[in-house]
């Protein structure tokens, strides 16, 4: 059996243990962080192999406890898996950068929690199960917990008891959807209900819809969709920097289980079921890529701005899965590393431009104020808004003008309307903090005095690393965007037809045991 | 029999969210916690209720669902009741930093009206 399937989650598991280990004070920041780097290195070779291997189009299943997919819990790597496995790990090696230049000394427990996280993430994309999919979110979600409230105090407590609550009502409902999913379809490997699903007895066909309606509930709240959003920019605007730019990735699990169960499940053989949800979602999204554009335009703080560019990204994600062909899905796919890397860059970029003012004796609070040696901070703005609004040349127009071109003839009117009107909202948005942020020189009306000119805030070199790692990976997206895209097509067309996937998940018998 | 589990489910689950949407911090981690009772309840019917039966195989008895009690769900809630408790520990945890930090208990961490303990500053 190829055991490389598992590395991604069993080797976190590892490194978290280890780190805590070596986490009394005697071992100091050196080891522990060598500890992380370690695991992080490990990481990276088993998901460069395993995103190789699924490359070529081969779908891997591997049994745990050698039991056969249907009863037992199987972990499969398919294109999807891997692609979202190669972001994941691009973005923590930026995330884990950035903590290393000291947040991980004042947050107890950082690196086990960080690599908890990874744990959790890897898993979610890789499970064939649906009930180990819940495991691998409750996995990620308590590592999140601790990882915002590690070092926190006053405010940062009450948005974190939001969050938790939030989450654990999420989380219920995400069981009782499962026990009545077992209750009408006798299975949980995701397979196997995609089987099962089109020869759904119309008596259960009513409590199918229901628990599958809010299957997709649970997936829209973890994924920030429009009512369900409220939570995120608060609490995303008050996590630590190296958090935050790691929690970006977290409303994309649950845009990569919304793809993963409507193609799976709803495709065209689904019965009564095909398209379940489609509809329904493209208005939602509709709705909260609005509302989001006008949030970032409302927004007073840079990190609540940022916060609704993690929103935006999400809600167009959000059409573009709901609309459903393969050119759709495509460009959504591209999209959603590039959107990723971007709002994980400026949350990066907001930390370093609050320190600055910090240093620079100025008010943390209020936009108006001069920053000392804004020169750098200044250019990684730039460059991540171009980015994250999706204006050329980088990757982010690419994969709109994809995305666009892709809209069936019966949406595009709306669509193309309100994904254009809101890239506009949010280019007014980041134009205004800009010119606040780094052209704004204080006049002679202004009541306050001059401030001393001071010297730039000591630079420690590897925030702004990595900063530019994730945006430099922005900017090889768009330089590579050919084979990408052909990567995403392939992903799409590998999506669309299920076959293969399940016919391999349910082909892959087991080694041992006899059932 | 379903009738009783049915309604037990009703009314754990109808406490629940009574309680959850509650403003103080300690009555919304108790709604959890009734929440989740109801949701292991659930699931442990998902299986349907048989009496009298084993979950695991046993010798001389033909091995079909007739003749045994669907195991997957008792695994299942195993799972469900350690992630619940867990996760009421943590929040038990967090209220209680939080009504320390914020000298308050209300889940905004401040009281709506008259103010008897002054809004915290932004500590975070």
């Amino acid at each position: 059996m190829n055991h490389l399937v598992i590395l991604p989650v069993l080797i976190p598991l590892l490194g978290a243990a280890l780190s805590l280990f070596v986490e009394h004070r005697r071992y100091g920041p050196k080891v522990q962080r060598s500890v992380a780097w370690a695991s992080m290195t490990a990481l990276a070779v088993s998901v460069a192999l395993l995103v190789v291997q699924t490359g070529e189009g081969r779908i891997t299943a591997y049994l745990l406890g050698d039991w056969p997919a249907r009863v037992g819990v199987a972990l499969v790597a398919d294109r999807l898996a891997g692609w979202m496995l190669g972001t994941t790990l691009l973005l923590a090696i930026a995330c884990l950068l950035y903590a290393c230049t000291g947040w991980d000394r004042r947050a107890p427990h950082f690196h086990a929690l960080f690599q908890f996280q990874l744990m959790g993430l890897n898993g979610a994309f890789l499970t064939g199960d649906i009930f180990n999919l819940f495991v691998f979110f409750e996995v990620l979600l308590i590592a999140s917990y601790g990882l915002l409230l590690s070092g926190g105090r006053g405010l940062r407590l009450r948005i974190g008891l939001h969050y938790v609550m939030f989450n654990i009502a999420a989380s219920t409902l995400f069981l009782i959807a499962l026990a009545m999913l077992y209750a009408t379809l006798g299975s949980l490997n995701m397979a196997e209900i995609s089987q099962r699903i089109a020869g759904l007895s119309p008596a259960h066909l009513k409590l199918a819809k229901a628990a599958l309606g809010l299957l997709l509930l649970v997936f829209c709240s973890k994924a920030a969709l429009l009512p369900l959003y409220l939570w995120l920019p608060e609490s995303y605007s008050r996590a630590p920097a190296a958090v935050a730019a790691l929690f970006v990735i977290m409303t994309k699990v649950g845009l990569y289980a919304v793809l993963r169960v409507s193609t799976l499940w709803f495709g065209a053989g689904a019965g009564a079921l095909a398209g379940y949800g489609g509809d329904w979602l493209l208005w939602a999204g509709l709705a909260t890529l609005l509302l989001a554009g006008l949030g970032a335009l409302a927004a007073t703080r840079m990190s609540v701005l940022v916060a609704y560019l993690v929103v935006v990204s999400a809600a167009t994600l959000f059409i573009a899965f709901a609309l459903g062909n393969a050119g759709t899905i495509s460009a959504g796919l591209y999209y959603l590393p590039h959107s990723t890397f971007t709002a994980a860059a400026l949350f990066l970029v907001v930390d370093l431009i609050r320190r600055r003012r910090i240093r620079g004796g100025q008010p943390r609070d209020g936009e108006q104020t001069v920053l000392p040696g804004k020169t750098v901070p200044g250019l990684l703005f730039l460059v991540g808004a171009v980015a994250v609004a999706g204006l050329p040349p980088l990757a982010g127009f690419l994969a709109k003008a994809a995305l666009l071109s892709a809209v069936p003839q019966a949406h595009t009117g709306v669509v193309w309307a309100v994904v254009l009107g809101s890239s506009l909202l949010v280019i007014m948005g980041l134009t205004r903090t800009g010119i606040r942020l780094f052209w704004h020189v204080p006049g002679d009306e202004d009541d306050a005095p001059e401030p001393e000119p001071q010297p730039a805030a000591p630079a420690r070199p590897y925030e702004t690393t990595a900063a530019c790692l994730l945006l430099g990976y922005v900017v090889l997206m768009s330089v590579f965007a050919a084979p990408l895209m052909r990567q995403t097509d392939a992903i799409a067309t590998q999506l669309l037809s299920p076959e293969q996937y399940l016919n391999d998940v349910r082909g892959t018998t087991p080694q041992m045991r006899q059932p | 029999m379903e009738l009783a589990l049915a309604s037990a489910i009703g009314v754990l689950a109808a406490i629940g969210v009574y309680l959850l949407l509650r403003a103080r911090s300690f009555d919304v981690i108790l709604g959890m916690t009734f929440l989740s009772y109801a949701t292991n309840l659930l699931i442990f019917s998902a299986g349907r209720l048989v009496t009298g039966k084993a979950p695991v195989l046993k010798d001389g008895v033909s091995s079909d669902l007739a003749h045994y009690t669907d195991p997957l769900p008792q695994a299942l809630v195993l799972t469900a009741i350690v992630i619940a408790f867990a996760m009421t520990a943590v929040s038990i945890v967090l209220a209680m930093r939080s009504r320390s930090d914020n000298h308050s208990d209300h889940v905004d961490a401040h009281e709506p009206d008259p103010p008897t303990a002054g809004k915290p500053e932004a500590g975070a």
